[in-house]
């Protein structure tokens, strides 16, 4: 079976995959055995399943797992912990930006890779950065009041 | 490399009772304990492993509390959180009459397993039912701990108290930890249903706004939710539904599989499913699986909907309130309004698809699920699949938001069914397709409604006619026992649907009647709000119509026909903090550029007897697109004493933005054979551009009941935002969603000059 090498929260893994087109998504949550990364929708469509991979936000749902070879690729557990979260992560908290979380990983994750785009960002430029990510419990509110605390840590 | 992949044909009576009844073994089944498993899936399991004897009898303190030899306490809860706070509110709870830290208490909710059996979690009854019978729980065990205290100290436990874990005088002096004299012992006592609790007076945790412990985990990473679960051995299910609904399955090829490893296919009767050790082999075989099916045309297409409803065959009718005369009080009265409004079937859209893990053995069976209602889950499950009862345990682990019966216990039984096929643990996991077509849907909802005012403006008669799927006794069935062709009750609910449609003002005569239909074309099922939703919708635009009529400002008209105080409280405090000025609707003039721009207002007491909810909005519509903005929120809320405000803010939060979505976008559409709207993009929900600002103002009552607050502030959304859309163009919506397509066509009908507004049904 052919292997596919990369960086996940910096350090080296090399996983085995059938199928070239495998999404990112099935090998983080399976071989690799995360759990930052959501299933939503497969689709590109909720943004559950994003991760960065370069610093970029990805949709892992729809990136096969060829493609993120010899990258660095970070998930929600590579961002921090609950004793040492990062700022994205304490302000989520701060602001018990969640109910049923379900989304909440791709919403650091886009806010992460937002912030480091956009350091300062208006409220009106955090909801387009986060226009690709599906909230359904309606946390809105409290996710964009964590994004724009984290701008300010 | 070679697929697998086995044709097997299950004969039915491979799954018969007595097959599964020669089960024996513990009631603690397949569970297999794994170290290095996170922190919150060890707690869900601690008690399993450690205190096999534990009790489950709701009348027995020790079954809902534990209070360990290490000075933390474990809560048992029936009920379960699903995102919504519930655990930390009930800690608060515990932790008020027990005297223990918050964070010394831990929550374990919903393994039928553990916990005692409160019925399942719904209508906002967490608190208010599950979590007050946890709190007696938890009141009688504070009392026999001050006797025992008083025992040890010999000092009368009217001198004691109880605080950070010990039993002290009140007047000081030493005093005995509640270890030493309870520490990981049982109390034996039975819960006092008319116990003391401690008065409002005196709390020190509950009403802080302390952070819900699961947040954190939740942004780290930590959290469990039942589709991170897996089991070693584990394979994944994924079930192959048909095209249409009530299609039978003719043929399939297993050769179409081909490529992919280590898959193995399922199939009893019309159910279809495949099982792989790798998840995306189990992905790719369910998509590229060739099977044949037979053609179904059952339903009626959603565009054709409200006719089929206002056409379909009757159950029975029913009075739920009757005050008068309506039709002899309309025919007296100087003025007369009619309309019908009209909400359509919408899914819970869960944000992750539903998910289940079971196992399945020949000594019973565990199943993980994020169901809302565990051990009614489990009871079915035993009942249908036919494993005995006590040898089938359900474990709750939190999944993606449910709001109310989504799909979950149909994986359960999927999951079921494969694992006791294949002899393995099978995840099932659906995907976002499954989800939009085949969970039971919230149902549509059809409402007429008349009004008669006499001439000084009093609103003499109210006439309210529902339609609405009827009740049916019995358990819901299970999609896959249907497919599998295995006996199963059929029953049907979905929740207390006719409440709230008679208005809450002053009124001369009421008659609410609600037709209960035999069937509708998508089976339905408790949905946030049940019911409550559409009928405040009608209800609360229904008044506004008649304001309008009468040339009143809304909020005016409705204080001068409210006289319960604490409704009149969050209409006025919502009417001060929008800075509500008095005058009329419509008021067409008000525009923003191109935009026009309205207010609105919604009032309600849910359910007639619980929270009170007032809101108003500030809407733009863009009559050239017909694109409604709501822009900002203000909503005052009554829910009798506050337990934890901040995640009870959370939850009124959830509820505004929630329905906006539902309010203007959602509308599950399906032709005569199947839901067509099964994803993100042919049923989109609300997105962050959209986002309103909200204020929430909670009206704290310490003396008076809690009351549930998970869907109450859902109800007056639509109708905010309708009435908000009438004041800035002079047309009233009737029909939820409200399209930009819908409003363009009814800004076009009533500059046409025909009656303002669209027509419903
Ligand atoms: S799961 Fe990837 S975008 Fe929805
Ligand atoms: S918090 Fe539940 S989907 Fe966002």
């Amino acid at each position: 079976m052919p292997t596919h090498g990369f960086r996940l929260n910096n350090r080296a893994v090399s996983v085995e995959s059938w199928d070239a087109n495998q999404p990112l998504l099935y090998v983080l949550r399976g071989a690799l055995g995360l759990h930052g990364p959501k299933f939503g929708c497969g689709l590109g469509q909720c943004g559950a399943c994003t991760v960065l991979v370069d610093g970029q936000a990805t949709r892992s749902c729809t990136t096969p797992v060829s493609r993120a070879a010899g990258r660095a690729v970070t998930t929600l557990e590579g961002l921090g912990t609950p004793e040492r979260p990062s700022r994205v992560q304490a302000a989520f908290v701060a602001e018990q930006a969640a109910q049923c979380g379900y989304c909440t990983s791709g919403m650091i994750m886009v806010t992460t890779a937002l912030l480091a785009r956009t350091p300062k960002p208006t409220l009106d430029q955090v909801k387009q950065g986060l226009a690709g990510n599906l909230c359904r419990c309606g946390t809105h509110t409290r996710i964009l009041r964590a994004a724009l605390r984290a701008a300010q840590m | 490399m070679n697929p697998d992949s086995s044709a097997i044909r299950i004969p039915h009576s491979a799954l018969s009772r007595r097959h599964l009844l020669k089960a024996g073994g513990a009631l603690v089944v397949g569970f297999v304990f794994d170290a290095a498993l996170p922190r919150t899936l060890t707690a869900q399991s601690r008690g399993a492993t450690t205190d096999p004897s534990k009790p489950l009898d709701p009348a027995i303190v020790d079954s809902f509390l534990a209070i360990h030899a290490d000075g933390s306490a474990t809560v048992y809860s029936g009920k379960v959180d699903i995102g919504t706070g519930m655990r930390i509110a009930v800690a608060q709870m515990v932790a008020e009459e027990i005297g223990l830290p918050v964070a010394r208490i831990s929550v374990i909710d919903g393994d039928t397993g553990l916990c005692p059996d409160q019925g399942g979690t719904g209508g906002s009854n967490g608190l208010t039912r599950g979590g007050m019978e946890i709190r007696r729980a938890a009141a009688t065990a504070r009392r026999a701990l001050l006797t025992m205290g008083a025992d040890r100290l010999q000092r009368p436990a009217a001198d004691l108290t109880i605080e950070d874990g010990q039993v002290r005088p009140l007047a000081g002096g030493a005093g005995v930890s509640i270890v030493s004299l309870v520490g990981d012992r049982q109390l034996s006592v039975n819960v006092d249903p008319n116990v003391t609790l401690v008065a409002p007076a005196k709390h020190t945790v509950i009403g802080k706004p302390l952070p819900r412990p699961d947040v954190v985990d939740k942004c780290t990473a930590r959290h469990v939710y039942v589709q991170d679960f897996r089991l070693p051995g584990m394979l994944h299910g994924r079930v192959i539904r048909p095209p249409a609904v009530g299609a039978t399955l003719e043929s399939i090829e297993a050769a179409s599989l081909f490529g992919i490893p280590d898959v193995r296919i399922v199939r009893i009767e019309n159910f279809l499913g495949v099982v792989a050790k790798d998840e995306w082999a189990a992905v790719r075989a369910a998509a590229v699986l060739k099977a044949t099916w037979t053609d179904a045309q059952t339903l009626s297409g959603h565009a054709e909907l409200a006719r089929h409803v206002r056409e379909g065959a009757i159950d029975r009718d029913q009075d739920i309130v009757n005050t008068g005369d309506t039709a002899d009080a309309l025919r007296g009265a100087v003025k007369t309004l009619s309309a019908t409004y009209f909400w359509p079937n919408q899914s819970h859209a869960p944000l992750g698809p539903s998910c289940a893990v079971a196992d399945v053995r020949d000594d019973g069976a565990t199943v993980w699920s994020s169901s809302q209602g565990t051990h009614g889950l489990r009871a079915n499950l035993a009942k249908v699949f036919g494993l005995e009862p006590s040898k089938v345990r359900v474990v709750f682990l939190e999944g993606s938001g449910s709001y109310g019966t989504s799909g979950y216990d149909h994986a359960a039984a999927d999951a079921v069914l494969l694992s006791k096929t294949v002899g393995q643990p099978v995840r099932v996991q659906w995907s976002r397709q499954d989800e939009l077509r085949w969970d039971p849907k919230g149902p549509q909802q059809l409402l007429d409604l008349r009004a008669g005012l006499d001439a000084s403006g009093r609103i003499v008669a109210w006439d309210t006619q529902m339609w609405l799927p009827t009740t049916r006794p019995g358990a819901r069935a299970f999609l896959a026992a249907d497919a599998a062709g295995i006996a199963q009750e059929h029953g049907m609910s979905s929740g207390l649907l006719s409440q709230n449609g008679d208005p809450p003002y002053e009124t001369e005569r009421v008659r609410v009647v609600a037709h209960w239909l035999k069937e509708t074309p998508l089976v339905p099922s408790n949905l946030r709000a049940p019911g409550k939703i559409a009928n405040v919708f009608a209800v609360e635009s229904f008044t506004d119509e008649i304001a309008a009529a009468a040339g009143v400002d809304p909020v005016a008209f409705r204080l001068k026909r409210l006289s319960d105080a604490r409704a009149v409280e969050v209409v006025t405090r919502t009417a001060q903090a929008f800075g509500w000025k008095e005058r009329p609707s419509p008021n067409s003039a008000a525009k923003q550029g191109t935009l026009l721009a309205g207010r609105g207002v919604a009032y309600m007491r849910y359910k007639q007897a619980e929270n009170y909810v007032a809101m108003a909005m500030d809407v733009t519509v863009d009559p050239a697109s017909g694109r409604i903005a709501v822009t900002r929120v203000v909503c005052a809320h009554d829910c009798g004493l506050i337990v934890n405000p901040d995640a009870l803010k959370n939850q009124i939060e959830g509820c505004i933005v929630q329905t906006i979505s539902r309010t203007l976008h959602e509308e599950v559409k399906f032709d005569r054979s199947r839901v067509i709207s099964d994803d993100f993009a042919s049923y989109p929900i609300l997105r962050f551009p959209e986002a309103p600002a909200v204020e929430v103002i909670l009206i704290d009552r310490p003396d008076q009941p809690l009351m549930g607050a998970g869907e109450a502030a859902t109800a007056p959304v639509a109708a905010a935002i309708g009435n908000a859309v009438f004041d800035a163009t002079g047309v009233r919506l009737r029909t939820v969603p409200f399209t930009p397509d819908r409003v363009k066509g009814a800004i076009a009908s009533a500059s046409k000059g025909s009656s303002a507004g669209d027509a419903a049904g």
